[in-house]
């Protein structure tokens, strides 16, 4: 088949800021990709981030972009697709601006379960404000607002996922793009709500690619992505770091249709309708 | 057929159906073809504690609640006590003869009537007493009997056949008791009036009604007193004509997802108080910023903080013009009665497609549960605008440097148009952009938008003396009350004029203007602590006007600024 759209499409003429080796060129990358793949076009494709070196994400793309503030990008995402679900709506953003400050969103959504995807790209780390720890940091990690170490725990975010109610969950790493493309893929196609935790090293302020690589680890031979406890199970097993689709719900009505689907069969003409509203409190 | 204008006041405790019983008196009134106006107190507690409902029945366009209470209709002890300082000398009494003996000082005209033995031995329940109470109400004052109990029963309608007649036997004992046992002894009747036709609507269904009428298709909302009913009436609404509503998980979430739904081509509200309004004020700088348009109803309450969720306060105008950090464009809108409420929404829809930008409608908690007798909205009149539309044409600019400030849009799905939207300052394209020549140019462009809209006709309404010494300049709920003190004040002999403010961001300039240079003297009534609308006119006529201010949870009485007009009025009447 010869593909029209091809990847470089999706590109905008705005040229990355991001550091040399930062990971979020490779989910940049992989999401180009996975959009041509699917080859649709760039005039249906929405993107929304929060804020954070990751989260200049749609600036960077050939698509309708939404860059707001810090922590909001799910609830924005939520009210795009419900208002326009003809779009594919990507939800993109940092650790920080999803697990710190937007975190009280995260379950929301993905109990909602509307069809957006959403990339999570985790450095552990605040890049754009300079290196203070984030929500992923690693106990004992050291940065700026840390210089003894860090103390407060890290958390688990596709633990999080699946304890929540995401109906897709995979991870993937920034250096493996084909794999992550493929997942960013199979989350696009997905109907409702597709949580990817793409791991993202920042070279800058925190340089983990030596001590992630080692611990990368496929799913194990005949692992069913099916079972949430088994899912659940795995995530919290963090010796090692698995990637693909850990969870995935087979049968799922995503958020806007049901809230379709509230319509009572006759949907009336405005005016009509507001006439006999208007005559009810006679 | 007389002339009326009576004030009836129910009092007792909440949980009792004082309120129900209130609201189908009023509308059993407005039915009949009286002008109604109420004012609702309940306290913070779901159950138990002092419950007010107050109807003033009358003739005349009724502007406000009135002064005083002409008849007390006490369903407890409390209730006589607490409203008994409110009614007139003179005034009128009916009370639960089972509760309530009337001191021997009271000197005007009492009815008891046994409404708790009435209930208990007639109807078989105490639940029933509101509906004995209205009965009786309804015989003495000679509301209509067939109005009355057609209204119950629609009402009702939905509780089964046993409820209605349980409802029919209360009221009739209510009513039998009257006539077999009580002798009129005053000359008040409602009977039947000329004002047929009119629909009765609080503040909060009138801003859902014209969100409604004004093309509403998305709303997110998360509940809070007393702003909730918007988002319960619509939510019944809004799937009937395609629209969708969603509770957000807070009112930061409320506003983001408008924000998302907005940019998706939707036309977006959410409705909050205070509380909310405060979580709110990053996402209006990003409307403002990004050029979306949103309308944020904020039905204000007393703070600061949780404060007083029940009561009144015009508390939130420095939130709503000045809660932002930098300064962007927005609108402010004040809504001054519940007719007005319908048409404020229904403006505020326009000026934030026109603009593209956040609109803010003040409501209160006064305006928003008060219901009143209006002409039913013409729903076939209204012609909301939506944001001009870009063309595919070259490289598109979303944020296009024009004349006006405004830009056109594109919707995502629209073809070869995509393009980035952000809080950061940026170019024409929507790129960030810092420099200092681009950013001062941006800057301008966005305040061109409000200077266009200072110019918007309409946004004041002026009434009394034609060459006044004293202005009185108000804003929102107080507009009826203001209007009542100064046609009180006008017929006394003072020069007094009114100036009422719809839009309070940006100011209507000119119009004031105008105003300020015929009065001698500014009075500004608001219901707050320091004088909030004082104060934003000071910075901006530099002007220094006496104000009347409360903060006590109440709104004012007509007498409250009559009074305060006698006091400050310069010499020379
Ligand atoms: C309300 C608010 N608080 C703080 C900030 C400052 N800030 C910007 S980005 C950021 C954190 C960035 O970390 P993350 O979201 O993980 O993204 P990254 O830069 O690492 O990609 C912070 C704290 C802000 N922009 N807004
Ligand atoms: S600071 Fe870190 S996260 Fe930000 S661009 Fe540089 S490498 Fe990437």
């Amino acid at each position: 088949m010869a593909a029209s759209l091809v990847p470089k499409i999706y590109r905008s003429a705005n040229k990355p800021t991001w550091c040399p080796g930062c990971g979020d060129y490779g989910v940049l990358e992989a999401t180009t990709r996975a959009l041509a793949t699917l080859q649709v076009e760039p005039h249906r494709v929405a993107v929304v981030s929060g804020i954070g070196c990751s989260s200049r994400f749609p600036i960077f793309l050939n698509a309708y972009g939404f860059h707001s503030v810090h922590g909001r990008v799910l609830p924005i995402a939520t009210g795009l697709k419900v208002a326009n679900p003809e779009l594919t709506v990507l939800a993109v953003g940092g650790d920080g601006d999803g697990l710190a400050i937007g975190a009280g969103h995260f379950p929301h959504a993905a109990r909602r379960n509307p069809d957006i995807t959403y990339i999570m790209m985790d450095n552990s780390i605040y890049g754009l404000t300079k290196g203070q720890i984030s929500p992923t940091s690693r106990l004992q990690q050291r940065s700026s607002t840390t210089p003894w170490g860090n103390v407060d725990r890290p958390l688990n975010p596709v633990a999080m996922a699946v304890a929540a109610g995401a109906s897709f969950v995979a991870r993937g790493v920034s250096w493996a793009v084909a794999e992550l493309a493929d997942l960013i893929r199979q989350g696009i196609e997905h109907r409702g709500f597709a949580f990817i935790h793409a791991v993202s090293p920042c070279p800058t302020f925190n340089n983990t690619l030596a001590q992630i690589k080692p611990r990368v680890a496929p799913l194990p031979q005949g692992y069913d992505p099916t079972d949430p406890v088994r899912a659940f199970e795995l995530a919290l097993h963090t010796e090692a770091l698995h990637t693909g689709v850990l969870y995935r719900e087979p049968e799922t009505i995503p958020y806007e249709e049901r809230l379709a689907a509230l319509e009572p069969p006759t949907v009336q003409d405005r005016q009509t309708f507001l006439q006999s509203l208007i005559d009810a409190y006679r | 057929m007389q002339p009326i204008d009576l004030v009836f006041r129910f009092g007792g405790e909440s949980g009792e159906g004082v309120i129900s019983c209130g609201e189908i008196f009023a509308q059993a009134a407005a039915r009949a073809g009286r002008e109604i106006y109420t004012v609702r107190t309940f306290p913070a507690e779901i159950r138990g504690g002092h419950a007010v409902y107050q109807v003033r029945v009358g003739d005349d366009l009724l502007l406000s609640q009135g002064d005083r209470v002409d008849v007390l209709v006490a369903f407890n002890g409390e209730g006589y006590e607490k409203g008994l300082p409110d009614l007139r000398p003179g005034g009128i009494l009916v009370c639960d003869g089972d509760q309530v003996t009337p001191d021997p000082s009271f000197d005007g005209t009492a009815y008891p009537i046994p409404f708790t033995t009435l209930a208990r031995d007639q109807v078989g329940s105490l639940r029933a007493k509101n509906m004995v109470v209205l009965g009786a109400v309804a015989e003495l004052f000679d509301l209509p009997r067939e109005v009355l109990f057609s209204l119950v029963a629609q009402r009702f309608a939905r509780k089964g056949e046993e409820a209605q007649e349980a409802n029919r036997r209360a009221l009739e004992a209510g009513a039998a008791y009257v006539r077999d046992h009580v002798t009129k002894q005053d000359p008040y009747r409602i009977g039947t009036g000329p004002h047929t036709g009119r629909v009765v609507l609080s503040g909060n269904e009138a801003v859902a009604l014209g969100a409604l009428a004004a093309g509403l298709t998305f709303f997110a909302g998360y509940p809070i007193t007393p702003a909730s009913d918007i988002m319960e009436n619509l939510v019944r609404w809004l799937p009937q004509v395609g629209g969708r509503l969603v509770q957000a998980e807070d009112e930061i979430a409320a506003l983001a997802m408008v924000l998302g739904a907005s940019f998706g081509g939707a036309r977006a509200m959410t409705a909050t108080s205070g509380p909310g309004l405060s979580l709110m004020v990053e996402l209006l700088g990003l409307a403002s910023a990004a050029e979306l348009p949103a309308v944020v109803v904020d039905v204000q309450r007393a703070g600061p903080s949780t404060g007083m969720p029940t009561k009144e306060e015009q508390g939130d105008l420095n939130l709503a013009v000045w809660g932002a950090h930098g300064e962007g464009p927005r609108i402010v809108l004040g809504a001054t009665s519940v007719a007005d409420a319908f048409q404020t929404t229904v403006q505020a829809f326009d000026l934030a497609e026109r603009y593209q930008c956040p609109v803010i409608v003040l409501s209160d908690q006064f305006l928003g549960f008060r219901k009143a007798s209006v002409a039913p909205p013409p729903v076939d009149e209204i012609r909301p605008s939506y944001r001009i539309l870009a063309r595919r044409n070259g490289a598109y600019r979303r944020f296009q440097l024009t004349e006006s400030g405004i830009s056109p849009a594109a919707v995502p799905g629209m073809v070869g148009l995509q393009h980035v939207i952000t809080g950061l300052e940026h170019d024409e394209f929507g790129r960030p952009a810092y420099d200092p020549a681009r950013r001062t140019q941006m800057m301008a462009k966005r305040a061109r938008k409000m200077a266009l809209a200072a110019q918007e006709p309409g946004m004041t309404r002026r009434w009394g003396h034609p060459e006044p010494v004293l202005g009185v300049l108000g804003w929102g709920s107080q507009e009826g009350v203001i209007r009542e003190a100064v046609a009180r004040a006008n017929r006394e002999g003072y020069r007094v004029a009114a100036l009422h403010t719809r839009m309070l961001w940006p100011l209507p300039h000119g119009e004031i203007r105008a105003f300020l240079r015929q009065v001698k003297a500014v009075l500004v009534p608001e219901v707050n602590f320091s004088g909030q609308f004082a104060n934003l006119l000071r910075t901006q006529f530099t002007i220094e006007p006496h104000r009347l201010t409360k903060s006590d949870g109440l709104p004012f009485r007509p007498v409250d600024i009559y009074e305060k007009i006698k006091e400050v009025y310069p010499d020379g009447r």
